[in-house]
């Protein structure tokens, strides 16, 4: 599983970083959508996939009995999801504002404060 | 129980909700934004005084032992960065009642402002990689927010390089805790540092030193990864402008000296060249934009740029003495450069303009201005007694003793460089007699609640730009102390074995231990 994971984590890397050098701000924030749901998938992959029970201590033990799926990642994962949403819909808001604004899609168009 | 550790972030959070309840009344509003950042810097002094007495403090939420929870943790270090955050804080809470335009404070600007504080002050006391990264969001979002408040075009434009930018690094920080997760399977920091040293790939660390280096060199705008700072700094309010130069890229500076000294310390060796070669083509790169600008506020940015080289070459030196070079660097550059960004917003309110061809006169008209900006710019550009000069000689005498005299000659040159455009910003503005084509106030000041001009308020303005300017001077004069502190603080960063003691308590020689059994069965984490 983890190989195939690997494979699938590595493409979406490298098409959001395609999307983000093109010239248009929605295929920027396609680009930044793909990436932040790659950095999950890649969070979520390291602590390996273990086919395990959830991580419950049963009564009178000190820890779990047998195999048991990482925890730590999850709940990590769960708090970037929500963090990468929050953020992404800051930018979509953003991309749209800039596009009524600027009145152009082109990133080559928005060069004025540059220097 | 150290609930000091823990105030400089629930005060700012706890006053900006109060604000938000107070979402319709703006004389409510800016009263929370004064007593709230007042509040901040009494704790924040709190913590500074309990921290120098005991070195180390922490506090482990929800009393989950230290490697299992979420640790927060005050060293000297962060003490001071919290304590200058607190001082920007205020300042800014005083400066904003001046300037911040009436449809900005209906859109949330008091909330935001104390929201962004939160998120700095936690990213400063943490003691957990992946809440660092919490943190760095909570401040971002918050500074998205207040970028693009009164939507112009430049704004926006500036604003999707920062967003974008931003998001990229934080996605590389990400990714980079991901794998280190995948190595030692802890995300306490302290405990990472203990378990990197033993880790089996030595390469695979250094790769994720390396991301490191990248996702904080693009928030702390290194060279090569600076270009976005530029181009967005210099497009909101002025109050926002500074509070932006003063805080946000020290943060990635900050987590660049923390994740440097603490969890990379073996691979430093490696990576010390590029940093330093880094540091000085930041220093040379910011100081040569800043001399081609003739805008004031895009001079300041570049001198962001550049400034944040001395801080970077601290690290890269990576000796006690240079450490505490560039944390006196970074001390002394957050109320400097915070102070020019708030002149710069004096003279626009004066003189109507930020191009520097259209101003003038103001040394006749406001003696006193520009005696705050001469001391603000030569500190800068490094005069004695003025706090820059200190800053300077301790990380060029670090430089010599390291023998990196290449690093240290540029380091030296672009002070003469810094003097330069400081110099040509002092003629434009101040000296020079005041151009035809200047119409001053050509917009009207902006009214207050009653209608009334909001002109009187000057003072407002002044405050704290005298404040801070008086702090650029006693730095200089207090040199002795401050020092002492500083060296403090790179003895401390120098040996983490007492961070990590200090995190783990007794669970730092048992981690060890079960660290060794594991590595015996063959099953690591």
């Amino acid at each position: 599983m983890e190989p195939l994971m690997a494979v699938a984590i590595g493409i979406l890397y490298a098409t959001a970083i395609f999307m983000m050098l093109r010239r248009s701000i929605v295929k920027l924030v396609i680009g930044l959508i793909l990436l932040s749901n790659a950095a999950n998938l890649l969070i979520f992959t390291t602590a390996g996939m273990t086919r395990g029970a959830p991580p419950l201590i049963p009564e009178g033990m000190s820890r779990p009995l047998g195999a048991i799926a990482d925890p730590l990642p999850q709940a990590v994962v769960l708090t970037a999801i929500v963090i990468a949403f929050g953020v992404l819909a800051f930018s979509v808001v953003l991309v749209r504002r800039a596009y009524e604004i600027v009145k152009a899609e082109d990133m080559d168009k928005m060069k004025d404060t540059d220097t | 129980m150290n609930p000091e550790v823990a105030l400089p972030i629930l005060v700012p959070l706890f006053s900006g909700a109060v604000s938000l309840l107070f979402w319709r009344s703006r004389p409510m509003q800016r009263f929370i934004a004064v007593t709230g950042n007042l509040a901040l810097l009494i704790v924040s002094l709190w913590l500074f005084v309990s921290t120098h007495q005991l070195g180390y403090i922490t506090l482990q939420m929800g009393d989950w032992p230290a490697p299992f929870g979420i640790t927060l943790v005050a060293d000297m270090l962060s003490a001071v960065m919290i304590l200058l955050t607190a001082i920007i804080g205020l300042s800014m809470g005083i400066y904003s009642l001046a300037t911040t335009a009436q449809g900005h404070e209906k859109f949330g600007y008091y909330p935001l402002l104390h929201l962004m504080l939160a998120g700095v002050a936690g990213a400063f006391l943490t003691g957990d990689i992946f809440n660092l990264y919490v943190w760095f969001e909570v401040m971002l979002v918050a500074s998205f927010a207040l970028l693009i408040l009164g939507g112009e075009r430049a704004q926006m434009e500036g604003a999707i390089k920062y967003v974008t930018m931003n998001l990229l690094a934080s996605v590389i920080f990400l990714t980079a805790i991901g794998l280190l997760y995948g190595m030692v399977g802890t995300l306490n920091m302290a405990d990472i540092a203990l378990r990197l040293d033993m880790a089996e790939h030595q390469g695979m660390v250094e790769v994720l030193a390396v991301m490191f280096m990248v996702a904080f060199g693009i928030k702390a705008a290194a060279f090569p990864l600076f270009f976005w700072l530029p181009a967005s700094y210099h497009t909101p309010p002025v109050a926002v402008s500074a509070l932006f130069a003063g805080l946000l890229t020290k943060v990635g500076v900050y987590a660049l000296f923390r994740v440097f000294t603490l969890m990379f310390d073996q691979s430093m060796g490696y990576l010390q060249d590029i940093m330093l070669w880094g540091a000085a083509l930041t220093m040379v790169t910011g100081v040569l934009g800043a001399a081609a600008q003739y805008e004031f506020r895009r001079i300041l940015s570049f001198h962001i740029v550049s400034q944040i080289g001395y801080m970077l070459l601290g690290l890269a030196l990576y000796t006690p003495l240079a450490i505490a070079g560039g944390v006196l660097a970074i001390a002394h550059n957050i109320v400097v450069k915070t102070n020019l960004f708030l002149i710069s917003g004096i003279t626009h309110r004066l003189q109507g303009t930020h191009q520097l061809k259209k101003m003038g006169g103001l040394y006749r008209e406001r003696p006193w201005l520009a005696v705050a900006f001469f001391i603000s710019a030569f500190s800068l550009a490094g005069f004695p007694p003025l706090s820059g000069f200190f800053a300077k000689f301790v990380l060029v005498r670090a430089g010599i003793e390291a023998g990196a005299y290449a690093v240290t000659a540029v380091a030296l040159a672009v002070g003469l460089m810094t003097l330069y455009s400081m110099v040509k910003v002092w003629n434009e503005v101040f000296w020079k007699t005041l151009p035809e084509d200047n119409c001053i106030l050509q917009e009207p000041a902006p009214a207050g609640d009653d209608g009334r001009l909001v002109k009187p308020s000057l003072w407002l303005m002044y405050l704290p730009v005298v404040v801070l300017a008086l702090g650029s001077v006693l730095i200089g004069i207090f040199a002795e102390p401050v020092m002492r502190v500083m060296e403090t603080i790179g003895e401390q960063l120098m040996n983490p074995t007492d961070y990590i003691r200090a995190v783990l308590g007794e669970n730092a020689d048992g981690g060890i231990s079960l660290l060794e059994a594991e590595v015996q069965e063959g099953s690591g984490p």
